[in-house]
């Protein structure tokens, strides 16, 4: 051992380790594409998980819907003191409540629910999951010829997807809200001023949604299928016992929250580069 | 019957198999004794076509398991019951509906039907008093009654144990042991059990067989063994293993 001069395979280390990750990254999203193709193909199964799916549906809900509040609520507020401040120097106060309600419903809404039910309901899936996978429930089920895809991640998956964009419109409105609350005691904006900037902007004449509204609840829809997938995977992959549950969990997080950002900058290109108007 | 040659299997940087060679005869209990890690589960795991050996062949039936397409796979799987270290019930489901799964996913057999055979095998491990209650709020020898129930729910020919025993207070896993020598009778099934306890050889071994480095260094019926001069054998039947 030399402890000055590091041999050729001391430096090449740190690549070998790099490439060790990136090759683990590579077989994690391989393994979850894979499943997310398996799950898509069981969908048929629906019906049968029904209680499952309610069952998860609801955690999802429940688990997420009191922190979900808060932060939407705080998040219109502050959005609203901060746009505000600015608006009251233009002159241009009244149009509070169209840059809050399109601010929310395109962006924020959406992004702030994805990063809430990653941590709160992407985690406890990745849990549970990982926790049937350590105690051998998963190799249970396999020795039966029950297929996972279809009895644990079709539930799981369906549930997310239906409740991200349904708590998605719940943060919207309650953000929008919450900015109504300032308008009124820190900018001096009526009610009716502010609910009027809201519907105008969150109406369309040639469409049932406008582009605005749709667009932040295809996200809502892409993310909560990401979440459960990317949880239920890293739940499947977990191995050493209760220490690699733990792993599981904190990997299903990090990556459900990059995968939400990536995918959000994706949508908002695809809607209104790709397709505007 | 269940016929393992020359299984070799590498696992990570362990060679975990070295040419196992292992032959369970039909309708006895066949108890595969060694210390932990020596690969009892791994075995137990290609038996049932959830490894692949390396080199070597595994045949039940005749058939050999790891040239099985998926569904021939799903096929023999139905002729076999998987009892899991310490029961793996989901634990969401209730204990009824945990046995009634396998029948539920698979056939296509009417909700009575069902709900009968269920009532029935789950009489048989004396679980029927907790058909109601869910996995986590039973003790550890009841969880390993409902998962062996669950994987006789079937009335499969072949049983495969993993340490049936483990975790148990000895009279908790004398009943169990009693259990297994029942079915057996009960159902006519062929079992293959691996542990570590002397006490479960004792009670439900028609044959033994002791694995150590991957092959089995001696195997006979239980007077056979208390013959050996084995070091490995004298020290699990003096029960210093147990
Ligand atoms: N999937 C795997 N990947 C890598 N190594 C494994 C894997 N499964 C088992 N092993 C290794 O193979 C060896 C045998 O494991 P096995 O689970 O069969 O032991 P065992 O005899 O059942 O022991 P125990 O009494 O602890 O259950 C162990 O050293 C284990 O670390
Ligand atoms: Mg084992």
């Amino acid at each position: 051992m030399s402890g000055t001069k590091p041999t050729v395979r001391g430096w090449l280390e740190p690549v070998r380790q790099a490439g060790a990750q990136v090759d683990e990254v590579l077989c994690a999203a391989g393994y979850t594409v894979g499943l997310l193709v398996r799950t898509f193909a069981a969908t048929r199964y629906l019906p049968r998980r029904r209680r499952f799916f309610l069952d998860a549906a609801h955690a999802a809900g429940v688990k997420s819907m009191p922190v979900s509040l808060v932060v939407a609520l705080f998040a219109g507020m502050i959005l609203a003191l901060q746009t505000g401040i600015e608006l009251r120097r233009l002159g241009q106060t009244e149009l509070i409540g169209n840059i809050l309600s399109l601010s929310m419903c395109r962006e924020m809404g959406p992004f702030m629910t994805g990063i809430i039910l990653a941590a709160t309901v992407g985690s406890a899936i990745a849990a549970e999951v990982g926790t049937m996978k350590v105690s051998d429930e998963v190799t249970a089920l396999d020795v039966m010829s029950i297929d996972v895809a279809n009895y644990i991640v079709l539930p799981r998956v369906a549930a997310m997807t239906l409740m991200c964009p349904t708590v998605t419109v719940v943060t919207d409105l309650v953000g929008i809200a919450g900015g109504a609350v300032v308008s009124h005691f820190h900018l001096g904006i009526t009610q009716q001023t502010y609910w009027l900037a809201v519907r105008e902007s969150l109406t369309s004449t040639t469409s049932i949604l406008p582009k605005d509204v749709y667009v932040g609840l295809v996200k809502a829809i892409v993310f909560g299928c990401t979440i459960a997938i990317v949880s239920c995977s890293a739940g499947l992959r977990a191995g050493g016992g209760a220490l690699g549950v733990g792993r599981a969990v904190q990997r299903a997080v990090m990556a459900s929250i990059i995968l939400i950002i990536v995918l959000g900058y994706a949508i908002t290109w695809l809607f209104y580069f790709l397709l505007p108007e | 019957m269940i016929e393992l040659r020359g299984v070799c299997k590498r696992l990570g940087s362990r060679e975990v198999l070295r040419g196992l060679d292992l032959v369970v005869p039909e309708g006895l209990n066949y108890v595969l004794m060694g210390r932990s890690g020596t690969g009892k589960s791994v075995t137990l795991k290609h038996v049932i076509g959830i490894l692949r050996p390396d080199a070597g062949s595994v045949k039940v039936d005749g058939v050999e398991v790891p040239g099985l397409r998926r569904k021939e796979l799903q096929e023999l799987r139905r002729k076999m019951g998987y009892l899991f270290q310490n029961g793996a019930l989901i634990n969401w489901l209730t204990v009824e509906e945990n046995v009634a799964l396998p029948l539920v996913e698979n056939t296509r057999m009417a909700r009575s039907e069902i709900r009968d055979r269920v009532q029935e095998t789950l009489k048989v491990v004396g679980m029927d008093h907790a058909a109601r209650q869910f996995p986590p709020d039973v003790s550890g020898g009841m969880r390993l009654r409902a998962g062996l129930a669950r994987a006789l729910v079937g009335r499969p020919r072949y049983v495969l144990y993993d340490e049936p025993n483990a975790g148990l207070d000895p009279i908790m896993a004398r009943q169990i042991h009693e259990l297994i020598a029942h079915v057996r009778d009960r159902f006519q099934v062929t079992g293959l059990l691996v542990t570590h306890s002397r006490q479960c050889a004792l009670d439900t071994g028609d044959r033994i067989g002791v694995l150590d480095e991957g092959r089995i260094v001696a195997e006979g019926t239980m007077e056979e063994m208390w013959q050996s001069t084995h070091p490995l054998v004298r020290s699990f039947l003096s029960g210093h293993a147990d």
